[in-house]
């Protein structure tokens, strides 16, 4: 019963996705496509931050590896560049796949070094993969970019052709309607592999080296393999995440994957909580939205300034606005976003408040019992 | 040959200037155990204010406002912010200065626009030779103000009461601590250092050959930490190491880019982070870093 009830929230959320195409307009679908991109992508480095207590600022590189390879394996080998023309749909797994696979490459170095030491030497990935995409113009069109081919399986496509002509109660299924589904469809099923991963033996191993490599070492746990393993599986999550990120464009190009896109990966994680899933979630469609919004909505903000007029434009007050966001979740929420709602909802039944009362002349008043002042460590926990 | 000397002595100064930015890496992560991302930020402002203020008040006077400047924003965000983070672990530390660098040149690319200020330094766009070597005088000044400034930090560490107390609060916080050092005086001139430091690389990383200040130029601090990491995080002589084995690579990488050319354009904006990976994956702790020793 409480298991249900503690499902209604989540099962509403998946209703009212289902739904959402039936009446959003073009923006807010194209901005929903994104935000579910950045969630596949957040859900990988949560499990790889949060879990696994290792830092990256690398994944902007793998997401920049799964959309080029997306683009390169789907795309017509006739086109503007290289193409495999594969199905698309295998072209989708493979960018999963490529993208681990540069994940496992990296393994001599993920598997040696832990938690921010790790995040610098994976800086130097995305400066790495921006060098390759600007130069390797036959793969992936240069600075330019190169086109992606729609989704499709045989006989459907999710773009605005083929069918040309597709309406679900009355409302016209064009190909970001389309896409929205395939979409839902790939972030759920990452939220709930991610979850379960994280609840396997193998996501426990990961827990136990985040909390000490010597504890999970005496355990049986192969540290090395195990910090490398969390980070091929966030890798492949982030190749998927980018992705999609490409469906959703339609058109690839190096100045998406900068290194402000890993840090964007990042701050959304944290802010929605680090390690958790549903944390991660809402922290993408925060991070993603946020700025598409004020930029649309610029016009009916009074307050806003013109794009390069020097004043605060919209897209400069969406970053200030992200950047004092973290900062404030930083210095006042513990456990991000998901950690400040989860306290509301314990709130009204405060700690200890449901235990019987202990009987007996201990809790008399000369025993009573010495305040613990929260935040001050004792001295057995500073030793 | 004399081309060869040439790039070397541009790699030499360029790798001076990254030795400035990654010894303020060092110094803050030892004195706070923060890996402080804001410091492109403050680099930025103390270049910044050279630039807006050579006009009304005079360069020499420009740099001394922006080198304090950039120092007090560096203690302002350990002092308002990283100290009274919920949870306090280097990893959420780590996003907090990258939400300060967000913040910070996002109100700098506001102001500069599309702009790029120039510093106007007294050097201009002069080079001097020695010998079969040219220079651009504001590297050959870069170098001497690099050397100065790190003869100045060995003197603080080993000379000083306050610099051997910041080594001991880096050694050992508690102890230190406990012997009556306070460390939130060792944290806060950590800071202040790094952002002098900062400040003054930012200086000679906006005037020529660069083109002046832009909010790329944050992204030049960036290149200093791979010189941080090779010299192994916590070691001053690591980083200056490190800042020359990078600066040199770019500058021998950026010189002979013809006979390159087969590994692709824009080399030279990739050589820090490969030469970083290439000597982690065969020293993980770093060039001069100790190998972390665990006691259970």
């Amino acid at each position: 019963m409480s298991d249900l009830v503690r499902r209604v929230p989540v099962l509403l959320a998946l209703l009212l996705a289902l739904a959402c195409p039936l009446f959003f307009n073009d923006f807010w679908l194209q901005t929903g496509l994104f935000s579910m991109a950045a969630i596949v992508a957040a859900i990988g480095l949560t499990l790889l931050v949060g879990t696994a207590g290792q830092l990256s600022l690398g994944h902007a590189a793998f997401a920049a590896v799964g959309a080029y390879t997306y683009a390169w394996a789907a795309g017509p080998s006739d086109g503007e560049a290289a193409g495999a023309g594969l199905p698309p749909l295998l072209a989708l797994v493979l960018a999963g796949l490529v993208a681990a696979a540069a994940g496992a490459l990296f393994s001599p170095i993920s598997g040696r070094l832990r938690g921010i030491y790790l995040g610098l030497a994976t800086l130097g990935l995305v400066f790495i993969a921006r060098h390759l995409m600007l130069n390797a113009e036959d793969l992936t069109g240069g600075f330019n970019g190169r086109s992606v081919e729609p989704l499709a399986v045989p006989g459907f496509s999710f773009s605005n052709h083929d069918p040309d002509y597709l309406a679900v109660a009355g409302v016209q299924f064009s190909g970001l309607h389309r896409l929205w589904y395939v979409f839902l469809v790939i972030a759920v099923a990452a939220a709930w592999i991610g979850r379960n991963l994280r609840a396997s033996r193998t996501g426990r191993a990961w827990a136990n080296v985040r909390d000490s490599e010597t504890a999970a070492a005496a355990m049986g746990v192969h540290v090395a393999r195990s910090k490398a393993t969390a980070f091929v599986v966030s890798s492949a999550y982030a190749g998927i995440g980018g992705a999609l990120m490409a469906l959703a464009y339609g058109r690839i190009a190096p100045d998406v994957f900068t290194f402000q896109l890993s840090i964007d990966f990042l701050i959304m994680i944290v802010l929605g909580g680090l390690g958790t899933i549903t944390g991660a979630a809402i922290g993408a469609v925060f991070v993603v939205t946020l700025p598409l919004v004020l930029v649309q909505y610029s016009g009916e903000l009074p307050f806003l300034a013109l794009p390069g007029s020097g004043g605060v434009d919209a897209a400069t007050l969406a970053r200030f606005l992200y950047a004092g966001a973290i900062i404030a979740v930083l210095l006042f929420l513990r456990g991000g976003l998901m950690g400040g709602l989860r306290r509301l909802r314990r709130r009204p039944a405060p700690p200890g408040a449901g235990l019987p009362p202990v009987a007996g002349p201990a809790t008399g008043a000369d025993a009573a019992p010495e305040p613990v002042r929260p935040g001050v460590p004792t001295a057995s926990e500073s030793g | 040959m004399s081309y060869f000397l040439t790039q070397l002595a541009n790699g030499i100064s360029y790798g001076l200037i990254l030795g400035l930015i990654a010894v303020g890496f060092v110094i803050v992560f030892t004195a706070t155990g923060v890996l402080n991302f804001a410091h492109g930020s403050v680099l930025l402002t103390g270049a910044y204010l050279v630039a807006v203020l050579k006009d009304p008040i005079g360069f020499w006077p420009a740099v001394v406002v922006g080198v304090a400047g950039a120092a007090l924003l560096a203690v302002l965000v350990n002092a308002l912010l990283v100290r009274h983070l919920a949870e306090p672990d280097p990893g959420t530390a780590a996003i907090l200065t990258l939400a300060v660098e967000v913040l910070v040149l996002t109100e700098l690319t506001r102001r500069i626009g599309n702009r790029v200020l120039s510093i106007d330094a007294p050097w201009g766009a002069d080079t001097v030779s020695i010998g079969p070597v040219s220079l651009p005088t504001s590297r050959a000044v870069a170098a001497g103000v690099a050397v100065v400034a790190f003869a100045l930090l060995w003197f603080l560490f080993a000379r000083t009461r306050a610099g051997v107390g910041m080594r001991a609060a880096a050694a050992d916080g508690d102890t230190a601590s406990l012997m009556g050092i306070r460390l939130s005086r060792t944290g806060a001139t950590g800071w202040a250092l790094a952002g002098a430091l900062a400040a003054l690389a930012g200086i000679f990383l906006t005037s020529f050959p660069a083109p002046g200040v832009a909010p790329s130029v944050a992204l030049t601090a960036l290149a200093a930490i791979p010189a941080w990491v090779l010299g192994g995080f916590d070691s001053v002589v690591g980083a200056i190491v490190g800042g020359l084995v990078i600066g040199i690579a770019v500058a021998m990488v950026v010189g002979y880019e013809s006979h390159l050319d087969f590994l692709g354009r824009g080399l030279g904006e990739v050589v820090p982070y490969v030469v970083m990976i290439l000597v982690l994956l065969i020293r993980p702790q770093g060039l001069f870093g100790r190998k972390e020793a665990v006691r259970v």
